[in-house]
């Protein structure tokens, strides 16, 4: 952060009181921030207490029922498949993210890297929904993924109104993020390091365990859990790939709100477990992330 | 793909082609199946067909003819436009001002303003809904603005404060000794340092505007249909060709948008080093 430069009291009749800068810089925003999240956010908190509540009617806070709802099987296995399938992407995308970004910061052309990383998060600049329906044309029944694996003579995939649709165009929409983090770690890397590490006779693997991944585990960490994240609150990609068979807590919160079962006390509670889901996800971050810096 | 490309120059003697280098090429590849698969069918004469069967113009003909389409983008356009110039004023000034002051609260008010850099869209969306129901506001575009307003603030205040970390203070300090007033030191010295990360916090900002679902749906009023609640309501029934014409159409110009991002970020990168 910068050094604050409080300006001093100038000699000049025009000078206003102290507390008039700080206000006109900081009021503006501030109050938009508290009329607009801050007051929400505790309303949906106060609505969650409220059992069985439609537009209109009255306020009446008393208790837990939403919240014990949130434990009946049903509700508790569409945030299990939430999480599942949050944890799917975020694997996956570390899996498939991390030999791109090494080549892009440690192997590539140094004067081509910017120039390639910018072309492979180029996609993320378009829309999400048109991103996601171009996955509904390839992984259709008749889409173009089983147009050309029925013309290889392999068997078709029935792939569309599945979860591994729901995880293949989250993975798609979330890559980008993981590679751009885990380049910006990457490319900090002490090199001299990988040299004395083969210099002292490790072997390449040897190398990549114990030094490459070690001093990118922050980035490993930071890529993780915003993909995991994103996943987690994703609505476009379950509710436009999974089908009915991918109900996941964004949706089901979608349906009390917007769809044919109206309950906003039980949709306000499903939105603060998933408030509380990702400030956990950054808490742990944050321990983690802690450990590893007292570790070095 | 650009990236199946030159081999590793920092080892010369190591001219085989490494694993890594064939993986991201995949990958690219992965990356843009999606978008050549829309541009593809967009030129396809059959209307719901796997196979191509002769090139056509009319479907990017037929949704420039589309009234919803045009008024859905007038009404997207509308919106993001008014939320990110708002956003630009007051995400500005929050990132000086939080960079210039320590108060009571400092950390909290922070953390608020970064918050829906983190919280999923839903439980933004609908937090927004309850909040316009409580004070029984009737839902309109101007709801959808203030709304957008939001986010864009954070990712605007973002760009500003990463950029003025590397401000040198002292420029501004020597304004405000030489008889400018506050006001004259901010627009003259501080403001111009400070627009390529303003221009790129903007663009990042409505792209993402223009992109949003859930928070327009929430807020948007009856008569009111974002360009991404048009294009949701129509994919949700069946796969159209003219939605693939449109994909075309919005993924050129937002392409080009973040080209444009990327040189105002690399030009303020340069800056630094002068």
């Amino acid at each position: 952060m910068t050094v604050p430069f409080v300006s001093k009291p100038k000699p000049t009749t025009t000078t206003a009181p102290n507390w008039v800068q700080p206000v006109l810089l900081l009021a503006p925003a501030g109050l938009w921030l508290l009329l607009l999240l801050v007051v929400p956010t505790l309303l949906i908190f106060e609505l969650s207490l409220v059992p069985n509540i439609n537009p209109g009617g009255i306020v009446n806070p008393s208790g837990l029922d939403n919240y014990l709802r949130i434990f009946q099987p049903i509700a508790l296995q569409v945030i299990a498949r939430s999480l599942f399938l949050a944890i799917g992407t975020t694997v996956l995308t570390l899996a498939l993210g991390f030999p791109v970004a090494y080549w892009l910061a440690l192997i590539a052309p140094k004067r081509w890297q910017n120039l390639l990383l910018l072309g492979f998060v180029l996609p993320l600049w378009t829309s999400s929904l048109l991103r996601s329906y171009a996955w509904i044309t390839i992984l259709r029944p008749t889409g173009v993924l089983n147009t050309v694996l029925s013309s290889i003579g392999l068997p078709t995939l029935d792939l569309l109104n599945r979860p591994a649709a729901v995880v293949i165009g989250m993975t798609y929409s979330l890559l980008p993020y993981m590679v751009l983090i885990l380049y910006a770690s990457l490319e900090k890397l002490d090199r001299r390091l990988l040299e004395a590490s083969a210099d002292l006779g490790a072997t390449p693997q040897q190398t990549f365990w114990r030094v490459t991944v070690p001093q990118t585990l922050p980035g490993i960490a930071a890529g993780m859990l915003l993909v995991f994240i994103n996943g987690l609150g994703d609505f476009i990609n379950p509710e436009l790939l999974g089908g009915t068979s991918s109900m996941t807590a964004a949706r089901l919160i979608y349906n009390q709100f917007l769809g044919a079962t109206q309950n906003w006390g039980f949709g306000s509670a499903l939105s603060m477990v998933l408030i509380m889901l990702v400030s956990l996800a950054i808490a742990l971050l944050i321990k983690y992330g802690d450990n590893h810096a007292k570790s070095i | 793909m650009q990236s199946q490309s030159k081999p590793s120059q920092s080892k010369p003697s190591q001219a085989k082609f490494s694993w890594q280098a064939g993986f991201t090429a995949g990958m690219f590849g992965f990356m843009y199946l999606p978008i050549l698969v829309l541009g593809f069918y967009s030129f396809n004469e059959a209307p719901n067909s796997a196979a191509w069967t002769g090139f056509t113009f009319s479907w990017y003909v037929k949704f420039f003819q589309d009234g919803r389409i045009l008024s859905a983008l007038t009404d997207s356009l509308t919106v993001s436009l008014s939320a990110v110039a708002i956003a630009a004023v007051m995400g500005t000034l929050m990132a000086i001002g939080l960079a210039r002051y320590q108060f009571l609260g400092k950390g909290l008010y922070q953390g608020v303003a970064y918050l829906p850099l983190i919280i999923p869209d839903i439980a933004i969306a609908v937090a927004t809904l309850v909040f316009l129901a409580a004070i029984a506001l009737p839902l309109s575009l101007w709801t959808v603005i203030a709304a957008h307003v939001v986010f864009c603030l954070s990712y605007i205040a973002l760009s500003v404060s990463t950029r003025l970390v590397d401000i040198n203070p002292h420029l501004e300090e020597a304004a405000l000794d030489l008889g400018a007033t506050p006001l004259q030191a901010l627009v003259t010295v501080l403001l111009p340092q400070l627009m390529p990360a303003i221009v790129s916090g903007c663009l990042l900002a409505f792209v993402l505007s223009m992109d949003d679902f859930l928070i327009s749906k929430f807020t948007a009023g009856g008569g009111v249909a974002t360009l991404p609640m048009e294009i949701f309501s129509r994919i949700r029934v069946s796969v159209k060709p003219d939605i693939n014409a449109l994909s075309v159409f919005l993924m050129v110009t937002s392409g080009l948008i973040a080209i444009v991002a990327e040189l105002m970020r690399h030009r303020s990168e340069k800056k630094r080093f002068q």
